[in-house]
């Protein structure tokens, strides 16, 4: 079941006209379809623009040497949301939100630099502990022998225990930073869980108001090791605006969430659709070493990040112009033959399994890669403690977005 | 042939022969030296190549770039004689140089 490919997809991505094909487009995301569109890009066209699309004109990168040098042209190729921002949907410019992801130096090293020692190796060793009793609480609960969604009661569950903690966040309200989460991402479609910018905008002050609530604590206390602690006493955060804090807020909670929670879903998919590699792990628990950045790359949580040109750029034989958008898709670049041996099969030991594109490259490489990847190993650490087998037992449902790859349903059974 | 020795950081030693030209990143992922990831493959793109150079060689090492440097900062473990390895290229100079790796790569 590898590279699930859709004949009638395939043949779409092979017959449409080069200028006129847009990888986009949301539903090939959910419908688990993207493969072919990417595949042809990579072969004909690793630089492309397309020129109508629900998200207006873009640039695509889809290989992986491409999309590296474009991480490393940050000069040219600007993050900062007074051009955009980092995903392919535009935002009013009233609405924009400044957060360090989306921001340039040096204000963007600047604010990095506060919160980074959240994720240093000193705190991760701290974090370890805690992180294997949660996982543990979370899979004895888990019901045996009945059908349930592996995403909410264990993806989900985790994540949001996790970012709790790093917030010093009320544990009992720890499910509303998943719904701040899913909101921040969402596309504004009527009966969807936003229909609106409005209501964005609503969602994001009442998250504001309960973060207001901890930095007014914490700014008049000494410094504590956790993120609001650090922004409010962060040299470079501490007088913030509040639009400027709630945009950080959102970066923080998305990174923390989304990625980590689409993993921990895919990995138990990505197994059940290989079982001569779940094979391989119960026989030798010590491949969950390379399992788990294998999982990262597999999955690709974000799809893509983007930037914008802020002069004239050169890639690939072609010239991006000044103001326009390009978005460098990591979900293809993952899949590039010619930088990962056979890309579309889930190999649980590969011999480089960190050279993938799913945490960026460059100066805004994901702070959190490796609490990600420590979440992911104590996970399966324990899972194969306790379950010989997590059984997949329905189609997996997943997240409209060109942005957030996600999973929102994933039936299994645990035998036993 | 110049010679590199690479020092984990529970203290284990490792001494190579290094071909000038090659990187100090390449010689350890060639030996099969623990405690260097070199996520990016060499690119000045990740810092997961962290070294700390011995304060004997740190100026024939030479000085980090703007884009090293620029990745260095973001390095939880820096220090005033951490380099990215994959930035220093072997030479009959360097013949002797010894790095030390950081407790973990990020």
């Amino acid at each position: 079941m590898n590279a699930p490919v859709d004949l009638d997809h395939a043949r779409i991505a092979a017959s449409t006209p080069l200028d006129r094909l847009d990888p986009s487009n949301p539903a090939i995301f959910r419908d688990d379809t993207w493969q072919p569109y990417f595949a042809r890009l990579r072969r004909e066209a690793p630089v492309h623009y397309t020129a109508e699309s629900m998200f207006g004109p873009f640039w695509s990168i889809s290989t992986y040497k491409e999309i590296m040098q474009c991480e490393l042209a940050h000069k040219v190729l600007s993050s900062d949301s007074l051009h955009g921002g980092i995903t392919i949907r535009d935002r009013d410019k009233a609405l924009r939100l400044p957060m360090f992801i989306a921001m340039d130096p040096p204000q963007h090293d600047d604010q990095r630099k506060v919160v980074q020692p959240i994720v240093a190796p000193a705190n991760l060793a701290k974090l370890e502990h805690m992180i294997r009793e949660r996982a543990i609480r979370i899979l004895e609960d888990l019901p045996r022998n009945e059908t349930f969604n592996w995403v909410d009661r264990v993806s989900i569950e985790l994540t949001v225990a996790m970012l709790a903690t790093l917030f010093d966040f009320p544990q009992e309200e720890r499910r509303k930073l998943s719904h701040w989460s899913d909101c921040a991402t969402a596309l504004p479609m009527p009966g969807g869980l936003i229909e609106n910018e409005e209501q964005r905008e609503a969602v994001f002050a009442e998250m504001l108001g309960a973060f207001m609530t901890l930095w007014n604590e914490r700014v008049n206390a000494d410094p504590r090791p956790d993120l609001i602690s650090m922004l409010a006493h962060g040299e470079a955060t501490r007088n913030m605006t509040p639009r400027e804090f709630m945009g950080n807020l959102i970066l923080l909670i998305v990174g923390g969430n989304d990625t980590t929670r689409n993993s921990i879903s895919g990995g138990v998919l990505f197994l059940n659709e290989n079982p001569a590699e779940y094979d391989k792990l119960r026989a030798n628990p010590a491949l969950i070493e390379t399992m788990v950045p294998e999982i990262i790359r597999y999955q690709t949580p974000l799809a893509h990040m983007r930037r914008t040109a802020v002069a004239d750029y050169e890639i690939g034989g072609k010239t991006i112009r000044a103001g326009d958008k390009v978005v460098m898709w990591y979900i293809s670049g993952n899949r590039d033959e010619a930088a990962i041996e056979q890309p579309d099969r889930f190999i649980i030991d590969r011999a480089r399994p960190r050279q993938h594109l799913s945490f960026g490259f460059g100066i805004h490489r994901c702070v959190g890669n490796r609490l990600a990847e420590l979440q992911l190993k104590i996970l399966w650490e324990e899972i194969l403690k306790r379950f010989p087998k997590i059984e997949v037992v329905g189609p997996a449902e997943r997240t409209y977005s060109s942005f957030v790859h996600g999973i929102t349903n994933l039936p299994v059974r645990i035998p036993g | 042939m110049p010679q590199v020795t690479y020092i984990e950081h529970n203290g284990t030693e490792h001494r190579i022969e290094l071909e000038p030209g090659r990187s100090v990143m390449q010689g350890a992922l060639d030996n099969g030296i623990p405690g260097i990831d070199a996520d990016c493959g060499g690119e000045c793109a990740c810092a997961t190549c962290h070294v700390y150079v011995d304060e004997a060689w740190l100026a024939k090492c030479g000085t980090a770039g703007e884009q090293e440097a620029s990745m260095l900062s973001f390095a939880a473990t820096a220090e005033p004689n951490s380099r990215l390895s994959c930035q220093i290229t072997m030479s009959p100079e360097l013949d002797g140089l010894v790095v030390r790796m950081p407790e973990a790569q990020h």
